[in-house]
């Protein structure tokens, strides 16, 4: 076996392989970039080479910095990862140039599945089921009508031309074929010039399932069963489980003979996937081979027992798999999600910043959390968003999924948007704990996923008040503590006045609302005047922010985690993020007049429209910034002057950064 | 130490009548402060409001520390003295901590008749200076007043304890280095002036405060000039022009929090100057004196019951427990504060006399801030006691008290009648505060006795003219004389006119003294020095 590998990749596809290679005893080396200098991975690793400044281009794309850190450090091979450089042909011969074992397929593999139609026509070759079609040149409405005739309703009328939906037909019987065809073709040659079209097999509601494939140097290939991964969003998964529900055996078995066909039409080496659509009848075709280990590996190797790292490093030192078809079999079953730092409500957009809280569910013989971060650590915007992979298992589907809602309940992540109650809503969801899955399911069941948001109840405002009146209490005792009075009465924060209830406000923000909750001071706890009525609340909270809290004599649990003026309460599941509103604080910020303009999110500057020593109208656009795909147009607060433009067009600008000083007319 | 074991059934009948009776003197207590707590009425507090203002005790709440506790000071000045109501005398005064410092602060509230100052008003403010001065505790004076109260000037500018001793104290505690803050949420016109003026640092609110010498109206009238009251002293012409502020405040709460951050760099770092142990709650609830007092204020009690419910963990060492037993004296402990308690527990003979004049020495070599609990009639009258001088051993004392200069703190508990009020650190010994229970009562002797005093001496007046008189005629005379000084003994009329800090409930007991202690621990204290002992 290798005694040192080289890991070329970052988060927690880095951190999944070394605990693999340390398990086996292989020393392993990371590389990072210079935002990921305090990494996990990093820390993780037995060494690790700095390859280059943040963008992936610069350090992670750079197949000449990692053979370098590789030759340095003495590893003796390199593990890609997924993305960067894991299907990267031309990486992947340099490393035999260079005398390094590249852990993964042959370059010629991974070319014969780069380009699509190649790939497919490949696969027809091989008898892989491909989606039917007639992509012809003959054009005669004759031919036409009798290809899809053959392929079978419904079918598709595509504009060979084609893109963006336009000239695109479902037909669901001959009968209307002839009038559909017309407008395809009328549309067509109207949006393109080219009124020629193509014959596909409509699939009404197709799955995704990939079938994971596994071969060695000596011929040998097996398939690990299957995955579905028909929870998707923008094309990106989101769930994936193993085995694919209601698959029977025979499918199961024809899907995973076809995939090693597959693979060995191409003469695959190491992991690899072979994702198909799968129709309601149980057919299936073929869509791509991924030549790498996949993101959702890790239901594969619940559901077989089997550690597929190990299985990569085995077969790229030479040795035969592990195991024979015949001794693989499926045990219980497994569902995945993609923790991701991004706000469902706004379409998935990928967020960033600080990872301010952090907290996974507890790993287990049954819960597994594949990650590459922890609190503190930053998610930046030059990499994948991804915070974590929960993964559980169970001995059937419905035992998982209730593990799976469990787990998600005891995920928290403050400082930046993430999906857990988009995950938490798709676990919950009756078409999913049905099985009733495809591709569209998150567009069809989009209202029940994304609610509206809700003004927070009675009890999270309960909990944030607690949070924040005993977060008081302890931060005045700490303080008298270290004072030169420490028993002090003065110290006491139980609001005492002569001859009066001591009461206060606490006014919490809750999305655009301002909500007061009037409270009196009682002895060891509150009188909280809440929408539906007083309570009477106390608790404990300690240094992690878990709260137990009694509210009128129900015992109820909760964790507080503070950000500034930010409360965030995660209670059953649910998370709700209020801001208290601090008079004192307000008036701080009213101070300085007109002020800082400061970067929203960290970004780049693409536009610099004002400069210094300009005048300007209030909204005036003053700076245009690109983050996260998006351009941010910063404008003038208030008439004023610009007093300097801090940066340039192209300049990096990290979150919070002053912009433009202005100065207010 | 030793634990004071509670002898007091609280399922007696006498406990529960007691307590009642307590609770009902408390209730009227708090909706009397409830009252007086509203200010000006509604109609003046919705005019101040809409002026983006906040009202007084929101100044306060405001610029205190989160939570923490406020010692209010005179809640009751000037209750039932004045024609109309002016409630709290129209000045909002008490301890707070800001920043983590005690302070004191003085608030007007322009509610009441504009924040204008009569003569208690003044009163009620140079005390909370002197309480500030006594105690090393800077002054944050939240301002916002029309100045003095002009049909009143007599009893408000010429004396020496009027308007201008404000300024006096203002000048002589920033001398001794105890700070001097003034925001200025309002006006402060004329002699009001100078609160900002003499102050060690000042803030102003934009659009709201306002300082000059002389208003529009007086500038019109003596010189013709016609001037706003912005232009003539807001905020933009005393912090950009004049120089009279130092920070300019854009609304009231931007104006208290540059005040808590000027008392943030104060640099006073607090030095106790005793012995401080972690605190434990007394063994028996405080609310157990409700039923503990007696409703009839002549039936005896056992003090150590009280005392019980006050420090820490009931735990009291007595001091000479067998002599002179109609006084208590012991060592014990509030919120972890040494303390020497002084308690009467019946009339003062010579040697309870004695006895506390040595406890007093006592206290003051050892630097133990002391505690009287008051409750007394008076020294012991009669042949036998004079000619066994108890009016020097009474002295012995009074001259103990008076130039002990440790902390003094007194509680009036019960009666405090004649030279017992002196040898109990009375409002003339200086204690650093004085609290009234609300069922106790102050006058020079009591009211029965005073009416059998007078009746007395007219009844020899009259016998000697060889004229009789009726007991009937003998009662008529009497009576008012009692309701006097029934009405003039009360803790209402007592508190209105400032001769205590304040009428507490008793279950508060320890958490007031608790501050007071606390607060008074800012000044050092100083090396004892006596008078003349009469042997």
């Amino acid at each position: 076996m290798f005694s040192k590998i080289l890991i070329a990749n970052r988060g927690e596809i880095a951190c999944r392989v070394i605990r693999t290679a340390r398990r086996l005893g292989i020393r392993t080396v990371a590389v990072y970039s210079d935002a990921d200098a305090k990494a996990l991975h990093v820390e993780m690793a037995d060494e690790a080479v700095n390859i280059g400044p943040a963008l992936a281009r610069d350090s992670y794309l750079r197949g000449d910095a990692i053979l370098d850190a590789a030759r340095l450090t003495g590893a003796e091979a390199i593990h890609p990862g997924y993305g960067f450089l894991s299907e990267n042909a031309g990486f992947a011969e340099a490393c035999a140039e260079a005398g390094i074992v590249f852990i993964g397929p042959p370059a010629s593999s991974i070319r014969a599945m780069g380009g699509k139609s190649e790939a497919k026509a490949l696969m027809e070759t091989a008898g892989v089921p491909l989606v039917p079609g007639y992509h012809g040149e003959d054009q005669s409405q004759e031919l036409l009508r009798a290809e899809a005739k053959r392929i079978g309703f419904p079918v598709l009328i595509k504009a060979s031309a084609g893109g963006g939906g336009k000239g695109m037909r479902v037909v669901t019987s001959a009968e209307e074929f002839d009038d559909q065809l017309s407008g395809a073709k009328r549309e067509a040659i109207n949006s393109f010039g080219d009124d020629r079209v193509l014959i596909e097999r409509y699939v009404t509601r197709p799955r995704h399932v990939e079938i994971q494939v596994f071969a060695d140097t000596k011929g040998n290939c097996v398939y690990l069963f299957e995955r579905d991964c028909s929870i998707q969003r923008r094309h990106q998964k989101v769930v994936e489980e193993a085995p694919a529900p209601n698959l029977d055996p025979d499918t199961r078995r024809r899907m995973g003979e076809a995939a090693v066909a597959a693979a060995k039409a191409i003469g695959y080496v190491g992991a690899g996937t072979v994702e198909f659509l799968l129709d309601e009848d149980g057919s299936f075709f073929f869509m791509e081979m991924n030549t790498r280990l996949q993101v959702e590996h890790p239901v594969t190797e619940y559901i077989t027992c089997q550690d597929l790292v190990e299985w990569q490093l085995r077969v790229a030192f030479g040795q035969p798999l592990p195991r024979s078809q015949d001794e693989l079999s499926i045990q219980g079953h497994a569902i995945e999600v993609r923790l991701y730092a991004e706000d469902p409500q706004k379409g998935f957009l990928p967020q960033t910043g600080r990872l301010d809280h952090l907290v996974f569910p507890k790993e287990t013989f049954h819960v597994r959390v594949d990650t590459g971060v922890r609190a503190g650590d930053v998610i930046s915007i030059h990499y994948d968003p991804m915070i974590a992979k929960l993964i559980v298992w169970a001995d059937d589907r419905a035992s998982a999924v209730r593990r799976l809602r469990t787990a998600l309940q005891a995920t928290q992540v403050v400082g930046l948007g993430a999906n857990t109650e988009f995950l938490l809503a798709i676990a919950s969801h009756p078409a999913f704990l049905a099985a009733d899955l495809d591709t569209r399911f998150i567009e069809r069941h989009q209202a029940d996923l994304l609610p509206e948001p809700a003004l927070a109840g009675d009890d999270v405002l309960a909990f944030s008040a607690l949070g924040v009146l005993l977060d008081r209490r302890a931060k005045a005792q700490a303080w008298a503590a270290e004072s030169g009075d420490p028993y002090s009465p003065w110290a006491g924060n139980d609001g005492w006045r002569l001859n009066d209830d001591a009461h206060d406000t606490l006014t919490l923000r809750d999305g655009g609302t301002d909500r007061a909750v009037n409270l009196i001071y009682r002895r060891g706890g509150y009188r909280l005047d809440l929408p539906g009525g007083a309570v009477e609340a106390s608790g404990q909270l300690d240094g992690d922010g878990n709260l137990a809290a009694d509210l009128g004599g129900r015992r109820v649990r909760a964790t507080i985690v503070r950000r500034g003026a930010d409360v965030t309460v995660f209670h059953q599941g649910g998370s709700h993020r209020l801001t208290l509103i601090e008079p004192l604080a307000g008036a701080e910020d009213a101070e300085a007049p007109g002020g800082k303009l400061i970067a929203p999110m960290p970004g780049r500057i693409i536009a610099v429209l004002a400069e210094a020593g300009a005048e300007v109208a209030k909204g005036q656009p003053l700076i245009v910034m690109e983050a996260m795909k998006m351009e941010h147009t910063i404008k003038a607060p208030a008439e004023g002057r610009i007093g300097k433009v801090r940066y340039a067009v192209g300049d990096q600008v990290e979150d919070g950064a002053e912009l433009i000083v202005f100065e207010e007319a | 130490m030793t634990i004071l074991k509670s002898g007091i059934d609280t399922r007696d009948a006498s406990f529960s009548d007691n307590a009642e009776a307590m609770r009902s003197l408390v209730a009227d207590l708090r909706d009397k402060v409830h009252e007086i707590k509203q200010g000006g009425g509604a109609r003046s507090r919705d005019r101040h409001l809409s002026r983006g203002k906040l009202l007084p005790r929101d100044r306060v709440r405001t610029l205190l520390d989160p939570g923490t506790p406020y010692l209010e000071l005179s809640q009751l000045a000037a209750y039932g003295v004045y024609e109309e109501q002016i409630p709290a005398a129209g000045i909002l005064t008490g301890i707070g901590r800001v920043a983590g410092r005690e302070c004191v602060v003085v608030a007007n509230d322009a509610t009441v008749k504009g924040g204008t100052y009569f003569p208690l008003t003044v009163k009620k403010h140079l005390r909370a200076q002197e309480i500030a001065q006594q105690n090393n505790l800077p002054c944050i004076y939240l301002v916002d007043s029309g100045g003095a109260n002009l049909p009143n000037q007599d009893e408000v500018f010429p004396d020496r304890d009027h308007f201008g001793r404000i300024f006096f104290n203002q000048a002589n505690m920033s001398a001794q280095g105890i700070p001097q803050i003034a925001v200025v949420m309002g006006s402060c016109t004329a002699g009001g002036a100078y609160v900002p003026a003499m102050s060690d640092e000042s803030i102003i609110v934009r659009n709201q405060g306002t300082i000059f010498l002389g208003g529009p109206p007086l500038v019109k009238a003596a010189t013709g000039e016609v001037v706003t009251a912005e232009d003539l002293g807001g905020a933009d012409v005393h912090s950009r022009t004049s120089g009279v502020t130092d920070h300019y405040a854009l609304n009231d709460a931007h104006a208290l929090s540059i005040a808590r951050r000027v008392v943030g760099h104060l640099n006073r770092p607090k030095n106790l100057g005793v012995e401080t142990r972690k605190p434990v709650d007394p063994l028996y609830p405080s609310d157990d004196l409700y039923g503990i007092i007696p409703t009839d204020s002549r039936k005896p009690f056992d003090v150590r019951e009280v005392i019980a419910r006050i420090v820490d963990g009931s735990e009291f060492d007595e001091f000479k427990q067998l002599y002179g037993t109609t006084l208590v004296c012991g060592f014990a402990h509030i919120f972890g504060y040494p303390v020497g308690i002084i308690a009467n527990n019946g009339i003062l003979f010579s040697e309870s006399a004695l006895k506390g004049a040595h406890f007093v020495e006592l206290c003051c070599q050892r630097g133990i801030p002391l505690v009287f609990l008051q409750n007394i009639t008076g020294f012991m009258v009669g042949q036998k006691y004079e000619a066994g001088g108890i009016a020097k051993d009474g002295a012995k004392l009074v001259t103990a008290v008076a130039c002990a200069q440790v902390p003094k703190f007194t509680v009036v508990i019960g009666g405090s009648f004649g030279a017992g009020n002196y040898g109990m650190c009375g409002r003339a010994f200086n204690p650093r505060f004085l609290w009234m229970w609300p069922n106790s009562r102050i006058s020079v002797m009591g009211g029965s006795q005073a009416a059998a005093v007078l009746a007395q001496v007219r009844r020899d007046g009259m016998e000697a003219q060889g004229k009789s008189w009726s007991a009937e005629d003998e009662e008529a005379f009497k009576a008012p004389i009692r309701d006097q000084y029934e009405h003039q003994g009360h803790p209402y009329y007592a508190s209105a006119r400032l001769w205590d800090d304040g009428i507490i409930d008793p279950a508060d007991t320890r958490m007031t003294l608790g501050l007071g202690i606390s607060a008074a621990l800012n000044a050092p204290i100083p090396p004892p020095k006596f008078g003349v002992f009469r042997m």
